[in-house]
């Protein structure tokens, strides 16, 4: 129970002055993905079932190896930066905070550990 | 975290069902939810039974007749009983709407009613609004000019005028915010549809000098961006107005001043 007005209560800290970078992102990322998500699905597609080494030849090209590394890029940060507004949405106090680090941290292992293993095929 | 179940002292139990009035014979059914703070009970449902060949066509037409004829303590707010003072707000068959304007016929079955979702509840079917009308100051609902008063009235093109549409109309029933889930889990930052489509009306208004100032208090996480345009704001306004596009028209201009 605190003793504040209505006012106080309802404007808060005041504004962030921020927002609009993150929204803007997420906005680019999707147009990105928009064309990404097709162009991977059909250099990605035609390699399953083939074996390891026309894979590995496949994807030491640079086009195939350039569009699956931007994708699994482009991918974790639209994810990192959804989630994180996901969490705020539902996640309060501590625990959305460490939710965030968490999220974060693993968006980047994940994007890290994709361009490893395409480096690894390609060079 | 959000609150998924309902507290223990706010779970709705089965209340009382009131007598059938005598010698009716074209009888409808309401359910109503009903919560006094002065005895310590659950919320409960009470049934009633209306003459619909003795009661107006609107759904608030009947429940000043249960008020008047069935049950005094029946706790509601109205006043205009046209659609204009935004009192009588309320979710009925599910929808938030002003019980004025919106026929019985529109309803199939039992009619039930709740008070606006998500709302502290004063009793009955009064919600306590005072937030979401601090909120509605907090985004200055007024014109904000800096050049000294002209000598007649600031002079506005037609075209201008017209973009104030779909805007001024809000008569602040609060319906659009109390049906946003963003604002049922975020209301305490989330301005809600209701205050940005204010917002909106005098960031557009072409005489208003303040424009920056308003789109800077806007600039922040949770008081705009919490807008997921999920559209249930559009959906449920009782006056059709659209405030998840007055939403996505800030975040446009947010955009252009910024890229």
């Amino acid at each position: 129970m605190r003793y504040l007005t209505d006012r106080k209560r309802a404007v808060g800290m005041g504004s962030a002055k921020t927002g609009t970078a993150h929204f803007w992102a997420m906005k680019v990322s999707s147009v990105a993905l928009l064309l990404l998500i097709p162009m991977f699905l059909f250099t990605f597609g035609p390699m399953l079932g083939e074996d390891h080494a026309t894979v590995v030849a496949y994807f030491a090209r640079p086009f195939p190896a350039i569009v699956a590394a931007l994708t699994i890029v482009v991918s974790f940060m639209h994810f990192k930066d959804g989630v994180q507004v996901l969490i705020e949405d539902y996640v309060h106090g501590l625990a959305q905070k460490i939710l965030i680090i968490l999220m974060i941290c693993l968006s980047y292992a994940a994007a890290a550990t994709g361009l490893f293993a395409i480096a690894r095929i390609a060079l | 975290m959000v609150q998924l179940t309902l507290p223990k002292n706010s779970r709705v139990t089965t209340g009382k069902t009131w007598p059938k009035p005598d010698g009716a014979t074209n009888l409808r059914k309401f359910q109503i939810y009903r919560w006094t703070p002065d005895d310590g009970e659950n919320p409960r449902v009470d049934t009633y039974f209306v003459d619909m060949d003795t009661c107006g066509p609107m759904i608030l037409d009947a429940l000043i007749k249960i008020k008047n004829e069935i049950d005094p303590t029946l706790t509601f707010r109205r006043s205009c009983r046209e659609g204009i003072c935004g009192s009588c707000a309320m979710n009925i068959d599910g929808i938030n709407t002003l019980a004025c304007i919106y026929g019985m016929d529109e309803v199939k079955g039992d009619v039930k009613i709740y008070p606006l979702p998500h709302m502290p509840v004063i009793r009955d079917l009064i919600p306590d609004l005072t937030h979401f009308y601090a909120q509605h100051a907090s985004i200055m609902p007024w014109l904000e000019t800096k050049t000294n008063r002209p000598a007649k009235e600031w002079r506005q093109s037609i075209e201008d005028r017209k973009k104030l549409d779909g805007l001024y109309e809000c008569v602040m029933c609060a319906s659009c915010s109390t049906s946003c889930p963003s604002y049922w889990w975020n209301g305490d930052r989330y301005l809600g549809p209701a205050a940005l489509l204010h917002a909106y009306r005098w960031i557009i208004d072409s005489r208003d000098e303040a424009t920056g100032e308003r789109l800077d208090e806007l600039e922040d996480p949770f008081k705009l961006y919490r807008c997921h345009t999920i559209m249930n704001c559009a959906k449920t306004c009782p006056k059709g107005l659209n405030p998840a596009k007055a939403i996505a028209e800030i975040k446009k201009m947010m955009v252009e001043r910024t890229v």
